[in-house]
Order: structure tokens, then sequence, then C-alpha cells
């Protein structure tokens, strides 16, 4: 493959200086790449997605940072199986921000969130390379004074078919780009797709595997200083008072330090410098109100508020009545903790700032923002800040947040020179933005058959859009408060789902699966527990509700054969089973575990099926099923972020593990094609993990986990 | 003024002793391979080899490194197709691939040692490595399918 994914060499051009000492992993076209290529001789580029030289070689821009996710393979295989390009003479380069032209269709932003790369992207790939065809394939027409619908294409090339006579992609170059972009062009239809539902390689593994990949951290600047920010000790709200910088600037290789948004900067010459730095700064906080915050106190309060009525998320029948009818009912307490994304890359981001002109190297979700960030601190025109979105370490949500842009941006331009900032692990840690603890109570009651005639859930905590101030119109309950358990997929004809908004403060930020990765657990662990109290099988016992979400049905069935539910596990082995849908696509999973005597969990098998609509790339939809399991498993195993005077008590993997090789079960993925519209794939892994691994831990053990992480000592033998 | 032998290469840094090896080698010799992910040993994406040995480098110091043989990813193999990248590649391991760097030359350091490891080598020489993205089920049939390459030669 002659693919040129993630050059090393780097274009920088508009003014700015660059040597040849710089080395990103990302080729930057030329400031108006794609309309600058448009009217470049012996190119044809029909849209900003994709172009064509006379050599043939297909280049493509992908707009979604490449996170792990795939982005960067999959936007290729879309665009080049409807161009019918030859896969050996394509590549890929990684767009900058400019949203006029790469929005999201969807959400019209420039910011990648929601598992929307292929789902949101797909159609308009699609269009935009059959246009391109189109014209190719006119243009051969033209050449050969024959019909157009007596060519069609090959990988790159048009063919005609009478004859068998053929014009290579890069032969039809200049007729083609004379010609009008058809706005209504024909897609393939999928019995002739090429490259979309084979298992192809990632065009990144080879750049990752040696090294070559170039992330955020990575980038280097002539001039560059590299900076470190000493942050308050509370999560939020904490000011700079006053500091003392006379020892920090004593210590060799600091250059200067200077206050930002988020605390005082030290900026060195190298990193171990600007942290060493950090340690001598003296630094008077005023904390704030967080100061007063644990734990312990948001607990009681949830608790306290669950008592309360909430806002009405859904509400079916009059469920509230049918509990106060009697008759068989359950109530229990659910409760999930704070949890932050510890992406592998810890924050990072390199800016430089001039009079005229702005860049930013970042490994961001977010490249859009980005942009829209530099420009509101430096006071310039959107379109004079560059933004060069590098590969990200890890992204699951974290990365779409700006705060380590502000961090660089306001550090680079307080100091007039380039700078890398970067944070610590423990500054990952401590100054995160969380996915939301909530407190729960449910509440069912069962007919005398054991089916359940109402499901009551409040829940207590605060929401991710409402603190963020992007609430939708038209409503007052936060979607990502109430995904996962206001779309409960039973047929329970009284139904009341409730939300008791209650905000603390503590920054909160979109999680791998957001709402769905706490209320699936919830609502999967309860619906289990009913299932128990009605004397029934599991998985039996969600089938017969799940009449009106067939494909829920399709892939709960799909699990539960391809694990052999209701075969015999070997002694000492409890087996569970949770279906959730999340972002466009639907999941089940079984999960086989064992307890030891010490009450530590093994899981040993894990069995997935997906309905993700179309996999683009089905052994990438496995690999975001194998990560989307282990992410889960590690919340569900370890993970907790607590607070004590408005501090993050965890720092690093010691006291916010994550799980390990030596703890991995074997994951097997089974891919349900349903043919329905792409569904998001980067997400809907996580849901049904925890509440699969809990309901099998009750089968094996009798001891119902409702509050996670879960605890070793809950399930000791003794 | 310390002299490290790097990929081969002798380099003299001017740098304090007390220096972890991981900057002098990310920030001096500009070998961006090996990353920076916790600083407390705890994560493995700093891993790399002295005299063939896998160390933490955010935690060793660069004296340490002195007089020894350093070898990062860059330096594993000249072409990058030492049996465990290849494998790598073959099984497309790598999700967001920070800690693949790291995660290669722990692989690479437990081959070296054991021509063909059982899944409970694999564990114990790989617990140190953490991979945020979940590949470890990738990244043990990849071990098997290096150790596999290597026997069956250079090609």
């Amino acid at each position: 493959m002659k693919t040129v994914t993630l050059s090393r060499r780097a274009l920088l051009k508009g003014g700015l200086a660059v040597g040849a000492g710089l080395t990103i992993g990302f080729r930057l076209p030329s400031r108006g790449a794609g309309r600058a290529a448009a009217q470049t001789a012996g190119v044809f580029a029909p849209n900003q997605w994709l172009s064509v030289d006379r050599d043939g070689l297909v280049t493509i821009t992908n707009s979604v940072p490449e996170m792990g996710q795939g982005s960067l393979t999959t936007t290729t295989i879309i665009i080049a199986d409807e161009l019918d390009a030859d896969w050996n003479k394509i590549r890929v380069n990684q767009a900058p921000a400019d949203p006029k032209r790469y929005a999201n269709p969807i959400t019209g932003s420039q910011s990648y969130g929601g598992s929307r790369g292929v789902r949101d992207h797909m159609e308009m790939w699609r269009k935009s390379a059959a246009a391109a065809r189109e014209m190719l394939k006119q243009a051969a027409a033209n050449e050969w004074g024959v019909p157009v619908d007596s060519v069609d294409t090959e990988p790159g090339v048009v063919v005609h078919k009478p004859t068998g006579r053929k014009l290579a992609y890069g032969q039809l170059v200049d007729r083609a780009q004379a010609l009008p972009v058809p706005q209504s062009p024909k897609l393939k239809t999928p019995d002739k797709f090429r490259y979309i539902g084979k298992n192809l390689h990632r065009l990144d593994s080879p750049d990752k595997a040696t090294g070559r990949g170039i992330y955020g951290m990575d980038v280097q600047v002539p001039g560059m200083l590299v900076a470190s920010i000493e942050r308050a000790p509370v999560v939020s709200g904490g000011k700079v008072q006053s500091f003392d910088a006379t020892a920090a600037k004593a210590v060799p290789g600091v250059k200067h330090v200077v206050q930002v948004t988020n605390g005082v900067a030290v900026v060195a010459d190298r990193f171990p410098a600007a942290v060493a730095g950090r340690r001598a700064l003296k630094v008077t906080w005023d904390l704030g109100p967080m100061a007063q915050v644990s734990s312990a106190r948001i607990s009681a309060d949830y608790a306290a508020l669950s008592k309360q009525p909430g806002q009405v998320a859904r509400k079916e029948g009059d469920a509230e009545k049918a509990l106060r009818a009697g008759g068989r009912t359950l109530e229990a307490t659910y409760e999930v903790p704070f949890l932050e994304h510890a992406c592998m890359e810890p924050m990072n981001a390199t800016a430089q700032v001039m009079p005229d002109a702005c860049v930013v190297w970042a490994p961001t979700q977010n490249p859009g923002g980005t942009q829209a960030t530099a420009a509101r601190l430096t006071g310039l025109p959107p379109e004079k800040v560059t933004v060069n979105t590098t590969l990200l370490g890890g992204g699951f949500g974290r990365r779409g947040e700006v705060d380590f842009i502000v961090d660089a941006v306001e550090t680079a331009k307080a100091v007039g020179a380039p700078v890398k900032l970067m944070w610590t692990r423990e500054d990952d840690i401590q100054h995160g933005f969380y996915r939301p603890a909530t407190y729960n109570v449910c509440r069912a009651a069962l007919d005398g058959g054991g089916t359940p005639i109402a499901w009551w859930h409040r829940i207590v905590g605060p929401g991710i859009l409402a603190q963020k101030g992007r609430m939708p119109a038209n409503t007052s309950v936060d979607p990502a408060a109430v995904s996962g358990a206001r779309d409960l997929p039973y047929d329970i004809p009284n139904l009341q789902v409730e939300w008791v908004n209650k905000d603390w403060g503590v920054p909160l930020g979109f999680w791998r699966s957001v709402g769905s990765s706490q209320n699936a657990f919830i609502t999967e662990s309860f619906i289990d527990e009913l299932a128990h109290l009605a004397g029934k099988d599991p998985f039996e016992y969600r089938r017969a509700l799940l009449g009106k979400s067939p494909r829920h049905k399709a892939v709960l069935e799909m699990a539960a054969a391809r694990a052999n539910w209701g075969a015999p596990l070997p002694a000492g082995r409890g087996r569970g089973i949770a279906v959730a849908s999340s972002y466009g696509s639907y999941a089940a999973h079984v999960i086989e575990a064992s307890v030891a005597p010490d009450g530590a969990v093994r899981v040993h098998r894990v069995v997935c099926a997906i309905d993700c609509g179309i996999a683009v790339n089905p052994d990438q939809v496995k690999a975001q099923m194998e990560g989307g399991a282990v992410y889960a498993l590690t919340a569900a195993l370890y993970g907790q972020i607590t607070l004590d005077k408005g501090g993050v008590q965890q720092s690093n993997f010691h006291n916010y593990p994550m799980m390990r090789i030596n703890e991995m079960p074997v994951v097997e993925t089974h891919i349900l094609d349903s043919g329905e519209a792409p569904g998001g794939l980067g997400e809907p892994g996580v849901p049904p993990v925890a509440p699969a691994l809990c309901n099998a831990l009750f089968a094996l053990t009798g001891k119902r986990i409702r509050t996670l992480p879960i605890r070793t000592e809950s399930l000791k033998r003794a | 003024m310390i002299t490290l032998a790097v990929n081969g290469k002798q380099q003299r840094v001017d740098v304090s002793p007390d220096v972890p090896l991981l900057w002098v080698i990310r920030e001096d010799l500009r070998l961006t391979g090996t990353k920076y992910g916790c600083g407390m040993a705890l994560c493995g994406a700093c891993t790399v080899h002295l005299d063939g040995t896998p160390v933490r480098s955010c935690v060793t110091p660069v004296s340490a490194a002195s007089g020894k043989k350093v070898t990062t990813i860059e330096g594993l193999s000249p072409q990058g197709t030492h049996p465990v990248q290849r494998a790598w590649i073959e099984l497309d391991v790598p999700q967001c691939g920070f800690c693949q760097s790291g995660q290669i030359m722990s692989a690479a350091a437990l081959l070296a040692q054991k021509a063909s490891p059982t899944d409970a080598d694999i564990d114990s020489a790989m617990a140190g490595n953490i991979c945020r993205c979940g590949t470890y089920q990738r990244i043990r049939a990849a071990i098997h399918r290096a150790a596999a390459l290597k026997k069956g030669g250079a090609r």
C-alpha cells in the first residue's frame, strides 16, 4: 500500500516560521487548501472531501479526529468505495478547522462526540464521492464520444463496457474538472460495495506500531517552550489570590511564570523543569465554596432529595397508582460515582500566538471549538486561527472540552513564544470533566404472573447539558441525565421516569456513552431484579417484554444464542445478560464471571451482539466492542472519583486503577446485519456491560450490587 | 554532559543526572515514540530497553542509562519490521495507539526471553502496560503471532 497516511513532512504555509525540525502527525494543506486545489491545474477536486491528481492519486480529507475509533480508515473506506478508487492509490489528510467546509452536517459544528462519525457523515460523503465518480464517467464518455450509460468504473479507472477500453482517473482529471458537479448523484447499491463491509486494515496501524504517529504531546515547533500549570486544590471555582515565583524562577530551565485562567503557568525549556518549577511555587488560593464539598455530603443530599418529586421525563399510564394498588412490589436504590476519562495521553496543546495569526496543534475532538476559543482569547478572527488536529491519545468525550486549549493559548500569548502546555497525570485525573454521580430510586409492581405492570424511576443528580448551558429548547429535562432511562425499551403499561436536578458544581463532561453509562446499569439491573422476583429466567423475562422493540430483542436473542444461554457453566461461574440502545445502535451482552473467596471478581467471557445498522469495517466494529467492554468493566470494577474538601482524592493509576491484561476476559463480538441506517460504535458497546456483569454476580452469589464500583468485600465468602 | 548510546548512536546530552530518561529521549533526542502516561511507572507507556531489559523510563534517572544500550521504539528495528511490529499491524492491535510503543517494547523483551510465551507469561510480562482503549485481547493474540513469525525467520 502506498498510502501516505500520516506524513512526517509537515507543511505549514501562510507566513508562519517553520523549520526542518517540525514533525507533526498530519499533513496540513496550505491555507484554504480545498478551494485552492479546486483551481489547481491538474487536480480534480469537485468538493472539499476528495481530489484526484494526474497520477491518479486520490486525496481524501477526514474531518473526524482519529481518537482510536478508526475514523481515518472508516472515512476513507466510505469515500473510496463510492468513488471506486484504487485502495492502493489513496492518501488521507486530517481536515483543518474550517466549520464552513468541514462541519458535521447534522450538528452543524466541527466538534465530534456522540459516536457521530459514520452515522452523521456517511450519506454526505457517499454523495460527494458519487458525484465525483459520475463526473469521471462523463469525462471518459466525452473523451470516447460514447453515451455515459455505456461506461462503468473499476477501481481507479473508467471502462467502456462494449469495447473494454479503459481510462485511468488520473487521465480524466482535466476533463472532469471542467464538468458541472451533479447535485443528485446516484449512489451504489450495497451489492456493489467493494470496501464497505470488508475487513480492511487500519491505515494508521503502521505509524502506531513504529512510534511514528504524532500525538499532541509530540508536536515540536522551533523556539517552543514547555509549560505546566499549577492548579487549584479544588475541582472548580478555585482562584489564585497571590503567588510567589521567586523559588520557581530559580529552577534551572524555568523561563517564565505567568498567571492564567486555570492557575499559574511555569514555562521552561523542558517539561521536568516546568514541573520542578511548579513544586517550587508558593500559591495562595481562594478555594471558594467547593472547599466545603465532599462525596459523603453529595451522597446524603441526593438521598434526601430522592424523597422529593422530580421533573417528569416520561409518563405513560399511572405508575404511582399502580404501585399503590399493592400486589408484588419492589423498591431499590442505586448509586453511581463520578468518573474520569483517563485518556492515556494526558491533556495538552501547543499554541503560537502572533500579532496577525495564531496556530494551535492539539489532540482535540473539537477543532471548531478550538478555533473559536483561540480566536476569542487572541482577538483574532477565526480564519486567522489555524488548528492542526494531531492524533488523539484517547478521547472518550474528554477532548471535546477546550480547557487545555485555553491553557495553551493564554500561556503562549503571555510569553510571546510557541508553548507546548502539558498536563501531568495528576492534573488530568483531578481537573477533569466528570461523568455525573447519581442516586436512583426504582420501584415496580408485578401482576400475578410476574409481569411488570408499573415501572417508576427517579434519578437524582446533575445534568451535563444543563451545567454547560446547552439545554435543548422547549424542555427542562436534561437529555444527558435521562438517556438510557426514559427510553426503557420494555413494554410496561404504567411507566414514570423523573429527574431531580441537583448540581454541586463538580465539572461535568461526556464520558463514553454519557447517560446510558449509568442508566443502563440501573435499568438493566432492576429488570433483572424483577425477573428473579417473578421467578423467571432473566433472558426470557426481557424477551417477553420487548415486543415493541424488535432491534433490542434481536440483539438480545443473538447474544443469548451465541453465549449458549441456559447451558451448564463450569462450577463457580455465573452468567448475566443485559441489553441497551444508545447512539443509534443496539447492543446486548452476556457475561460469565466468578468470585474468589476474598471477593475478587474475575470476568471470564463477554459475548456481545451489536446491531449498528451497517458495519463499514467489521473488524473495527469488533475492536470497538472489545474496547467498550474494557472501558465499562474498568468502571464497574474500579472506577470512582471521590471528593474531599472540594478536591479529587484520586490522582494516578494507583488509586484510579485501570483494568490490565491479566484481568482481560475473552470478548466475542457478533454483528447483527440489520440493514438499517448506520449507528454509532464508540459508545454503544459500553452500557450493557456493567449490568450484565452484576447480573452474573447475582446469579452466582445471590448478592445484588446496587452501588458502583463493585465492592469486593460485599462478595467475600466467610 | 552525559553520554548515552541510544538506538546504536552515541549521544551527548547536557542535562542533570537525575532527569528521567524519558524526557531526555523525548525532548533532547526528539524521539517522541516513547510516551509519558503517568510519571510513576504505573502505566508502561514510557517503556524502553536498557541492555535489552524493559524499564519504565519515566522513573529511570538518565544517569542510570549511561554506559548501557538504550533502545526505543524507533530503534527496535530499522524498518519497523520487528516480528512484534509486524504482528501488531497484521492484527490491527492499536486503537488510539498512544500506549502501543510501550506495549511493543514490553512484548519484544518478553519474546527475547521466551520464544513461545504462554498466556500466563504474557499476563506477567504485560500487566505493567495499561491500554485505556482495551486492546488487550489483540495484544495477547499478536504476541502469539509474533512468536510464530519470529520462529518462521526474518521474513
